[in-house]
């Protein structure tokens, strides 16, 4: 059912929305960005400068934005995912032509009063874009064959344009999350069967292509699986970011070593402290407990998303719920992954918690959708 | 669009199934991570800690300060002073150039100084001191100090080096320390972490050598704390080191002091010993050299003419020289028989002037011969046809032996570097060490300390301290380790027949004090301190017919390094003998002349403890000796100099 043919009038209007918003979503997303401002304070040696200061702004920014985005009705983003999605690919083909170089991939824009990171965006205008794909798609074509390559398209040529920054993290993150909302749409199991098929071929060919003049990744790339792969081999250079992280993430215990007390990151033992690597801080400093009840906050997140997702009867509103929920899950399980040894270091940061203003602005307008979604959900 | 309500819930229900897998398997994958952070966080968590603790914590070294050496009177030795260098740290200083210009302004530096310094501060970390000058005075850190606004990043430090306050005297007793090198490192098994230090000074001869695990002490610890590139954060446990023992020696220094003086330029070597406990009070050897140009590494200048002098400032004479011991082993050639018993002290024996043993002619020091000697005449006049016969008569073995027991051919352990042994020959040693059968003309060389007979000075004392005492007195070097006294070397008596001993104790005395004796001119006629030896002059080579025909007939005509080397064996006083010392002069021709007279004077000096009354010397002698301690006075006072303000103890 459709919020078009709905009853508009059960659906709370003008400020009464916020008493509808999920809260508990809300406030489960605070904790975590608080969890964000201690150990970015932390890992600074106890100063709210330069990280978690400038981190609380954006998150104020953020929140703001997330209520603005909950009181508009969702059928309005719904109808607008088109154009968004369509703007998105326009400034990351403006980034390949126009982007700044930093760290040798071209990844944002500058516009002003802060650096853009289309990526990012995409991460999430795709996932409302294929949302309303199948919303609009009737169920019946959902797995026929033109039906299925069209969405295809929608994921590869944003994650191509990712790809040639080059930003293999973010990639893998468009594509694990527009596959995932196909297979929440309802896409036959046979495609998938066949895709991941396909990846294993992939992969193979990407290994069989090495030091060969058609070599499919950069060489920085390689290596980085290497160290994955096995870390001891270069513990000074390839693997030092792996072997430091696990160190610290080791050394911190059972209950960790107490706040503002651990000292691999303090004392630059560890790489990129404050954005991809704060995981292995808090680790360290508040130990196994610590780490799990981290673990435990997304998992909350989660499920509050699929709860919602599983009660809204509105297509639209399931689909994108379930997709962001599924990005963020993404964001969290290979930032994880990457710091605890299990995945290469492929350069994702922890949702809420890492230092950096794009990510968690788009984190925060995406659960801006979730709350309208549930704001507007049918009653 | 409308769709129906059934084809709604349908796939409503599908999402959720969906969902719910996809949920599924998320919350699957975070089971994993949590699991992987037990793995990492709990199970493996000791590993860890060790592995972020060898992250962290950088062990650093205080070096301890090393132990001070003094004299048996508390003078001091050696000793630890400040030591000043200049250093830069390249991040303090901004623009390095710059500051080291206005450094060069304020202090003086070479170019290729300068040039090392830039170098090693563009490689090192910005954070480490590197240093531009070392060993500089105070004047030049006050001068660094006050323009320090205009020297960012230039700081003066400190650090300890030793200083011989004594310089040359203590040469070859105290030795000297240097800069740890490779082959120091190379020559210890398990080298101590503390030898790593930059500017460690290790002992390098002598005591400092020789004592090194005694004075350098054990190093501290310091815990920092350090960052990825090794910056020091900060301080986390500091356990002080263990400053090394202080020595106190048995050597008088102002003894010493003198007796370095009196030899002046002179290639020799005196040993001092005390009777009563094997005490050295003093080892001199001259010419010497001052240690302390060697500590920060001595110039090519300073070292080459040490290095090629003819009289071998570098080498310790006292302990290190071997020297045929001549007539000052008649001693030992005398007791050997009468000791066996084959002849008495009362046995005379008939010196024509010369022996025939085995188809060989075997002359004495005088042609003309001594006619009939006992044991008595033969020690006084240095008979040597008497020592012939006895040698002949006791054979090598019981000679050997009884010198064995005096000491020679024996290594003495002493805190000193290259002690020689020395040589007292048997006849298997020269079958094995030549490949040929023992003569009796070895024999015969032998009796008069010729041939292969090798004893050091140091040696040559400690025998006459044995004959004074009947004791087998031991040479001792250490008094005290950190104020415990070491055990003395007093002895155990040696067995020897009193009488005998007495005999040869006589005999020694008439050398000295008897009108006719070989060392009669250097008597001391103060009765509490008449001294009794023997001297010595042992060949370097015979004057050859050649020479001979040449008109060479003394050692004064020989070039200097082929005279005879010059001896004289004491003690002192006669009755009750406190000292024995030995007096060797390399190349100073005969033992009475060049020999006892030195023995003479640095014996008064022992017993009177400071400069002796000039009338325990002959009145013949008082004007010449008068002048010669004038002398020695003005010359003393340059070393005495350096050593001010040490002398209250």
């Amino acid at each position: 059912m459709s919020y078009l043919e709905h009853t508009v009038k059960s659906v709370p209007t003008g400020l009464r929305k916020i008493l509808f918003m999920n809260w508990p979503l809300a406030i489960l997303l605070a904790s975590v960005a608080g969890v964000g401002f201690l150990m970015l304070y932390s890992v600074a040696g106890g100063s709210f400068n330069p990280w978690a200061e400038p981190q609380m702004k954006r998150f104020g920014i953020g929140m703001a934005i997330m209520f603005t985005v909950a009181m508009v009705p969702i059928w309005l983003w719904r109808n607008l995912s088109g154009v968004a999605y369509g703007a998105t690919l326009v400034l990351l083909v403006a980034v390949e032509l126009f982007g700044s170089v930093g760290m040798g991939a071209q990844r944002w824009i500058d516009i002003g009063f802060m650096r853009l990171q289309p990526s990012e965006l995409m991460k999430i205008t795709l996932v409302v874009f294929l949302a309303a794909y199948y919303d609009w798609l009737p169920v019946k074509k959902v797995s026929r064959p033109f039906w299925v390559l069209l969405p295809i398209l929608i994921i590869v040529v944003p994650t191509a344009l990712v790809l040639k920054q080059p930003d293999l993290g973010t990639s893998i993150l468009l594509l694990t999350a527009g596959g995932g909302l196909m297979f929440l749409a309802g896409v036959h199991w046979a495609y998938f069967a066949a895709v991941i098929t396909a990846a294993i071929g992939l992969v193979t060919a990407v290994f069989q292509s090495r030091g060969t003049p058609w070599q499919l990744l950069k060489d920085y790339q390689y290596r980085r699986i290497d160290t994955f792969l096995d870390p001891s081999q270069d513990p000074l250079g390839a693997g030092y970011h792996i072997t430091q992280s696990k160190i610290a993430l080791g050394s911190g215990g059972w209950s960790g070593r107490g706040y503002m007390q651990g000292t691999q990151s303090r004392l630059n033992f560890l790489p990129e402290k404050h954005t991809d690597f704060i995981f292995t801080t808090l680790a360290e400093e508040f130990g196994f407990v610590g780490g799990v009840s981290l673990l435990c906050l997304y998992a909350l997140i989660i499920l509050f998303c699929v709860v919602s997702a599983v009660k809204n009867k509105d297509r639209f509103a399931s689909l994108l719920t379930l997709g962001i929920a599924l990005n963020f899950f993404l964001f969290f399980a290979v930032n994880m992954s990457m710091v605890m040894g299990l995945a290469p270091v492929v350069g994702v940061p922890l949702p809420m918690v890492s230092y950096g203003g794009s990510a968690m602005l788009v984190l925060l307008l995406a659960f801006g959708f979730v709350q309208s979604a549930h704001v507007h959900r049918p009653r | 669009m409308r769709r129906n309500r059934a084809d709604n819930d349908a796939n409503h229900t599908r999402l959720t199934r969906r969902a719910a897998l996809l949920g599924g398997a998320q919350l699957l994958f975070m089971g994993g991570l949590a699991a992987r952070m037990r793995y990492l966080q709990v199970d493996q968590a000791d590993q860890f800690r060790l592995l972020a603790e060898e992250n962290r914590i950088n062990i650093r070294l205080i070096p301890p300060s090393r132990g001070e050496i003094f004299d048996r009177n508390g003078v001091q030795l050696a000793d630890n002073v400040p030591s000043y260098r200049i250093v830069m740290v390249r991040e303090d200083a901004g623009d390095v150039a710059a500051v080291m210009e206005r450094l060069a302004q304020v202090i003086e530096i070479d170019n290729e100084t300068r040039e090392r310094a830039m170098a090693e501060m563009a490689r090192s970390a910005p954070f480490l001191p590197v240093t531009i000058v070392d060993d500089v005075s105070w004047e030049v850190v006050s001068k660094v100090s006050v323009n320090a606004p205009a020297l960012p990043g230039v700081t003066p430090e400190v650090g300890l080096t030793r200083v011989y306050p004594r310089g040359a005297d203590f040469a070859h007793v105290v030795g000297r320390v240097g800069r740890v090198s490779q082959a120091d490192l190379d020559a210890l098994e398990d080298p101590d972490q503390v030898l790593r230090i930059p500017r460690f000074q290790i002992g390098k001869i002598n005591v400092e050598a020789r004592a090194e695990s005694l004075l350098r002490g054990s190093a501290g610890t310091k815990h920092v704390e350090v960052n990825a590139t090794g910056r020091v954060m900060r301080e986390l446990e500091r356990r002080e080191g263990q400053a090394g023992a202080d020595l106190q020696l048995t050597v008088d220094a102002n003894l010493q002091r003198y007796v370095q003086a009196r030899l002046g330029d002179e290639s020799a070597a005196v040993v001092i010993i005390d009777c009563e406990n094997g005490d050295l009070a003093a080892l001199a050897s001259a010419p010497s050299y001052d240690p302390n140009l060697f500590i920060g590494g001595i110039s090519s200048a300073d070292y080459n003419p040490l290095l090629n002098s003819k009289y071998r400032p570098l080498v310790n004479k006292p302990v290190q020289g071997t020297y045929p011991p001549g007539s000052t082993f008649k001693m030992i050639v005398a007791l050997a028989a009468i000791e066996d018993g084959i002849v008495t002290p009362e046995d005379t024996a008939y010196c024509p002037g010369h022996l025939e043993v085995a188809g060989r002619r075997f002359h004495c020091w005088k042609r003309a011969g001594h006619g009939w000697v006992d044991l008595q005449d033969s020690l006084k006049h240095s008979c040597d046809v008497y020592y012939y016969d006895l040698a002949v008569k006791v054979g090598i073995e019981k000679i050997t032996a009884m010198a064995n027991r005096f000491g020679l051919g024996i290594k003495h352990d002493l805190a000193l570097s290259s002690v020689a042994g020395g040589l007292a020959p048997t006849k298997q040693w020269k079958r094995s060490a030549r490949g040929e059968d023992w003569v009796v003309g070895d024999t015969v060389n032998a009796s008069i300390g010729q041939g292969f007979t090798l004893s050091s000075p140091l040696q040559l004392a400690v025998m006459s301290a044995r004959i004074a005492t009947g004791r087998a007195v031991t040479p001792r070097l250490i008094k005290s380790i950190d104020g415990v006294e070491q055990p003395s070397g007093a002895g155990e008596p040696m067995g020897l027949n009193e009488n005998n001993l007495r005999q040869l104790r006589k005999a020694m005395y008439d050398v000295v004090n008897d009108r006719r004796g070989t060392g009669y001119r250097s008597r001391i006629i103060d009765d509490t301190m008449r001294m009794a030896g023997k001297t010595g002059t042992s060949q370097v080579r015979n004057i050859t017919a050649a020479e001979r025909a040449r008109g060479v007939t003394s050692n004064a005509d020989l070039p200097w390094e082929r005279r005879d080397h010059a001896l004289f064996v004491c003690f002192a006083p006669y009755d009750k003998p406190k000292y024995a010392a030995c007096v060797l002069v390399e190349h100073g021709g005969g033992g009475s002349t060049a020999a006892a007279p030195i023995a003479r004077d640095v014996m008064l000096q022992a017993m009177a403890g400071g400069e002796p009354p000039l009338e325990a010397y002959p009145k013949s002698d008082r004007g010449r000796i008068a002048t010669q301690q004038e002398e020695l006075r003005n010359t003393a006072p340059e070393t005495a100099a350096s050593a001010e303000g040490d002398d209250q103890a």
